[in-house]
């Protein structure tokens, strides 16, 4: 179980290469890293905020991340997620999964920064010339985070959201 | 008596100016203390009443009205913003 919720910066390169390092079982790593923008909608943003609840935060992501363990049977996961201030350009998430063959790598990931999206306990206020904004997830983030109920669910789902919005390829 | 602490998180920080105060002694239950810090600051009062807001007791969700032991750390908890 490795989750690390910090407000320190990292160096996204340099955790998937400690992570990847020695891995002769695993197959497949993949890793992803969310970035703060410096823009959200056309409106500038000079800083991102993320409040997290100490000891709170961490539990509610450890239970992500062992549920992903679990579904997708990945050999091992790594969540590293940076709370107080971030500035653009900044890296907020790294996630990386490494498994025998790729596709539960790749799942894995997909699903934690579903589940991070949607999820995780963080208050973010984003800053801006025109003042601070707090931010709640987006439409796509919860029609991201849908396709594992229907992924996983026996359950035909109601087609609710065929009217799909592009997916945002930025976190 | 061992004093209680109250934990304000996201936007519910800024409307009331602090995010963390001692209370001494704590209120007996949740509800108590919803209305205690509502008299005191009715603007905070109505956004701890608001849509979504959640309360934490000892960092564990809790449901409806709860007793408060002295000790306890209440937080509360706006919608979540997620990562």
């Amino acid at each position: 179980m490795a989750v690390r919720v910090q407000t320190e910066p990292f160096d996204a390169g340099r955790l998937l290469g400690d992570f990847s390092a020695g891995r002769l079982e695993a197959g497949g790593i993949v890793s992803f890293t969310g970035i703060a923008r410096d823009a959200t909608g056309g409106s500038a943003v000079t800083l991102l905020e993320l409040d997290a609840y100490p000891g709170f935060t961490e539990p509610a992501i450890e239970a992500m991340e062992a549920d992903a363990r679990a579904r997708f049977g990945v050999q091992d996961l790594l969540v590293v997620h940076r709370h107080g201030p971030i500035r653009p350009g900044e890296a907020i998430v790294f996630v990386a999964a490494a498994a025998e063959h790729r596709r539960a790598a790749f799942d894995a990931v997909d699903f934690l920064m579903d589940r991070l999206k949607t999820e995780a306990p963080f208050w973010k206020k984003e800053r801006g010339p025109d003042g601070d904004r707090w931010i709640e997830p987006r439409a796509p983030d919860y029609q991201d985070m849908e396709r594992w109920s229907r992924a996983f669910s026996d359950e035909v789902e109601p087609a609710a959201s065929s009217d799909t919005a592009p997916k945002d390829m930025s976190r | 008596m061992k004093m209680s602490k109250v934990v304000l998180l996201g936007r519910l920080r800024d409307i009331a100016g602090w995010r963390e105060r001692a209370l001494d002694p704590p209120p007996a239950t949740l509800a108590a203390l919803r209305d205690l810090l509502s008299s005191e600051d009715p603007v905070l009062g109505e956004a701890l009443a608001g849509r979504g807001v959640q309360a934490a007791v000892n960092k564990a969700l809790a449901r409806g009205d709860v007793a408060l032991q002295p000790g306890d750390e209440i937080a509360f908890l706006p919608p979540m913003s997620g990562g």
